[in-house]
C-alpha cells in the first residue's frame, strides 16, 4: 500500500516524550488507567511500575510528562495489568502465573509495596475464577500451583467489569484430550454493559456471550468469524488466524481483533465478515514458513483503540508499530528505537520494501530484526499519548504540542 | 547503576552501550521445498516436505517440554501437523502399529523416520500427556485419525490397562522428567465438584484474613449457594473491600 507522504493527518506527530529503560524485559503488559493519570508497566522480573502523569512548566510549555511514581516487587512473572474502573481510587488488577490481584492505591496514589499476593487483607483481595466443566471449549487457564489452600490459575487473558462481580467464564475441557482442537486466546468486557464479553479463539472466531442469557455461558450470542480465503490458504493458515487481541471500541460499538497479519474491525450487527480489515505487514505472507521455523508465527500482538475510536494502533516486528486512520483510511508505519529518534523530535514514517528498488531509508523485509517485536502498546483514553513496550524499554509519544 | 526495580529515564546526553542482542533475519525461505518439484518462492507446497513434517514434530516435542506448557501453542502445533499430515501422499494402507521404541535417542529417530501409523500414536500418546497437565484420569482413545489400527492386536481393553500400555512409550517419548513435571500440579480441584475459593465470595463481612486461609472444604451451605447462583437464582455480592 502506498503510503503517504504526509502522515501528518494521523494524529498530527508523535514525538518522542521518553523512554525508560530497564534491565529486564518489559515486553508484558501496559496499560493507562481510565483517567489517563496512571500508567502501568509489568516486567518479567516480577516488578510492576506505576508512572504518574505531572504537568510541569518546561521552558513554559505545559507538556505533560510521566513520572516515575512507585514500583512493587512480586514473585512472580506478570502477564497482563488492567486498570479497574475506578474514578476514587487507584485499583489495578494484575496477573501473573499464580494469581490476579487486586492492587489498591492509596490516597494520593501512593501505592503500597506488596508482594503483590493475598498475604496482606487490608489491600488485596484476590480476584479468582471459578471453573465449570464440562463442554466444548477451553479457556486458556490451566490449574498450576497451589498456594494457601486457593487454586489459582495461569491466566492468559484478563477482563474487568465495571461492578467487579466474579466472573464466571466457561472453561470447557472436551471429555476426550485428543478432542481439544480450540483454545479461547483472549477476552474482554463491553464497556458499557457488564453482562456482556466477548471471547476469540485460536481458530479466528470471535464469540459474544451474554451472562444473564446463561448462567453458565456455553451458548453464545453472536459467533464472528470470517470465511477463509482460499486462495490464501496453507498449512499455516490457522495459526495466522489465531486471533492474539479482542478489543472493544470505547463506544462498545465494534470490536477489533489482531490475528498474525492483519487487523480487522468488526460490527457487533454483522456476524459473517470484519467490516474493516487492515494489513500490518503482508510482506511477511511470503515468509510463514520462516517464522514458523522460529517460532515467529507464534507472536501475540496486541491492539488498540485511541479514544475516539478513530484510529487503531498495533505492533509489528523491527520495532514497528502502525497506525489506521479508520476515517481517512492512511496508515503509518513508525519505530520505537532510540537511535532513530532524538528525544522531543517527531518520529519519521518508516517504510518496508517489499520488492524490486529499495529506496533510501526504506528497509527491506529480509533485513528486519524478529527479535525487536512490539508486542505491548497502549494509548491514553482521551489524549494522544501512547505508550509502546519495546523489548527492554518503554517509550512514550505524544502528539506534538504546537 | 541501576537499583533493582528502578526505572531510569534515559536522557540524550546519557552514554549507554547497549548490548545489541543478535539480530534475528529471516533465513531464505526455500528449505522446505521438495526438490522434485519446482520452486515456488511465493507459497508454501502442496505436498510438504518431510523436513516441515519433522520440524513440527520437533516442536511439538519441544513445546511438550516446557514446565509451564503453552495450551494454545500446542493446540495450534497438533492442528498444524494434522493438516500436514493429511496432505502427505497417502501411504496406501498404513502399516500396523510398530512397537514403541524404548529409549529416548531411538524414539527421536523413530519419530523422525516413522510412519504414519507411528505418528498417529505419538500425537495420541503426546495429547494423552495434555491430560496428564490437567490431572484428568481418562480412559485413553483410539489414535487421534481413524482409519490406522489404533490398538495394538489383541486390544488391551480401555481404561487403565491401555493406559499402563502407552505408559511407558509416551515415558520414551518424551522424558521421565516430564512425567516428574507434572507432579506437583495439584489437580485436586477436579476432584471436588465447585471450586473453593468461590466460598470466600459467599462471606461477607469481615475481611478476608482467616477466610483466605480456609480449606477447601465447601459446607453444605456453602455448597447450595453456589448451586443457586449458578442456576441464576441469585447474584453473588462482592465483600465489601476494607475502607469502602
Amino acid at each position: 500500500m502506498e503510503e503517504d507522504i504526509d502522515t501528518r493527518k494521523i494524529n498530527n506527530s508523535f514525538l518522542r516524550d521518553h523512554s525508560y529503560a530497564t534491565e529486564a524485559d518489559i515486553n508484558l503488559s501496559v496499560e493507562f488507567n481510565h483517567t489517563g493519570e496512571l500508567l502501568a508497566t509489568g516486567d518479567k522480573g516480577g516488578r510492576v511500575v506505576i508512572f504518574q502523569r505531572s504537568r510541569r512548566s518546561k521552558n513554559q510549555s505545559h507538556e505533560p510528562e510521566f513520572d516515575y511514581l512507585k514500583s512493587l516487587e512480586i514473585e512472580e512473572k506478570i502477564n497482563k495489568i488492567r486498570w479497574l474502573p475506578q474514578q476514587n481510587a487507584a485499583y489495578f488488577l494484575l496477573s501473573t502465573n499464580g494469581t490476579w490481584s487486586v492492587i489498591r492505591g492509596q490516597k494520593g496514589y501512593n501505592l503500597k509495596d506488596e508482594e503483590g499476593r493475598l498475604r496482606d487483607p487490608a489491600t488485596i483481595t484476590t480476584l479468582r475464577v471459578p471453573v465449570l466443566r464440562p463442554m466444548d471449549l477451553m479457556v486458556e487457564a490451566t490449574p498450576r500451583r497451589v498456594f494457601a489452600n486457593a487454586h489459582t490459575y495461569h491466566i492468559n487473558s484478563i477482563s474487568v467489569t465495571a461492578t467487579m462481580k466474579p466472573t464466571y467464564i466457561v472453561d470447557i475441557k472436551p471429555a476426550n484430550m485428543e478432542e481439544l482442537t480450540e483454545v479461547i486466546t483472549a477476552a474482554e468486557f463491553h464497556p458499557h454493559h457488564c453482562n456482556t464479553f466477548v471471547y476469540s479463539s485460536s481458530k479466528g472466531t470471535i464469540r459474544l456471550c451474554d451472562m444473564r442469557a446463561s448462567a453458565l455461558c456455553d451458548r453464545h450470542t453472536k459467533f464472528f468469524e470470517e470465511p477463509e480465503d482460499p486462495s490464501n490458504r496453507s498449512f499455516f493458515s490457522e495459526i495466522i488466524s489465531s486471533i492474539s487481541d479482542v478489543k472493544f471500541s470505547h463506544s462498545g460499538r465494534y470490536i477489533m481483533t489482531r490475528d498474525y497479519l492483519t487487523v480487522k474491525v468488526w460490527d457487533l450487527n454483522m456476524e459473517n465478515r470484519p467490516i474493516e480489515t487492515y494489513q500490518v505487514h503482508d510482506y511477511l505472507r511470503s515468509k510463514l514458513c520462516s517464522l514458523y521455523e522460529n517460532d515467529c508465527i507464534f507472536d501475540k500482538f496486541e491492539c488498540v483503540w485511541n479514544g475516539s475510536d478513530s484510529v487503531i494502533m498495533t505492533g509489528s516486528y523491527n520495532n514497528f508499530f502502525r497506525m489506521f486512520d479508520r476515517n481517512t483510511k492512511r496508515d503509518v508505519t513508525l519505530e520505537a528505537s532510540r537511535e532513530n529518534s532524538k528525544p522531543r523530535a517527531i518520529l519519521k514514517p518508516r517504510k518496508v520494501c517489499v520488492g524490486g528498488k529499495r529506496r533510501k531509508d526504506e528497509i527491506s523485509v529480509d533485513s528486519l530484526d524478529f527479535s525487536k517485536k512490539i508486542l505491548h502498546t497502549a494509548w491514553h483514553p482521551s489524549e494522544n499519548i501512547i505508550a509502546v513496550a519495546a523489548t527492554n524499554n518503554l517509550y512514550i509519544f505524544q502528539d506534538k504540542v504546537n | 547503576m541501576l537499583s533493582k526495580g528502578l526505572k531510569r529515564k534515559r536522557e540524550e546526553e546519557e552514554e549507554e552501550e547497549e548490548e545489541e542482542p543478535e539480530k534475528e533475519a529471516l533465513a531464505v525461505d526455500t528449505w522446505w521445498l521438495d526438490p522434485r518439484l519446482p520452486a515456488v518462492a511465493q507459497a508454501p507446497p502442496a505436498v510438504p516436505s518431510n523436513s516441515l513434517l519433522d520440524l513440527s514434530v520437533l516442536k511439538l516435542h519441544h513445546s511438550l517440554r516446557q514446565s509451564e506448557p503453552d495450551l494454545r501453542h500446542l493446540v495450534l502445533l497438533v492442528n498444524t501437523l494434522r493438516r500436514i499430515q493429511a496432505s502427505m501422499e497417502p501411504e496406501a494402507t498404513l502399516p500396523s502399529v510398530p512397537s514403541p521404541p524404548e529409549a529416548p535417542g531411538v524414539a527421536a529417530d523413530s519419530l523422525l523416520a516413522s510412519s504414519d501409523a507411528a505418528l498417529s500414536a505419538s500425537m495420541a500418546s503426546l495429547l494423552e500427556d495434555l491430560s496428564h497437565i490437567e490431572g484428568l484420569s481418562q480412559a485413553p482413545q483410539p489414535l487421534v485419525d481413524e482409519g490406522p489400527p489404533g490398538r495394538p492386536s489383541g486390544g488391551a481393553p480401555p481404561g487403565l490397562g491401555a493406559l499402563d500400555l502407552l505408559g511407558p512409550a509416551t515415558g520414551c517419548l518424551l522424558d521421565d522428567e516430564l512425567e516428574g513435571l507434572f507432579e506437583d500440579i495439584d489437580t485436586s480441584m477436579y476432584d471436588s465438584e465447585l471450586w473453593a475459593p468461590a466460598s470466600e465470595g459467599l462471606k461477607p463481612g469481615p475481611e478476608d484474613g482467616p477466610g483466605k486461609e480456609e480449606g477447601l472444604e465447601l459446607d453444605e451451605a456453602q455448597l447450595d449457594y453456589l448451586l443457586d447462583v449458578l442456576v441464576g437464582t441469585q447474584a453473588l455480592e462482592r465483600p465489601p473491600g476494607p475502607g469502602r
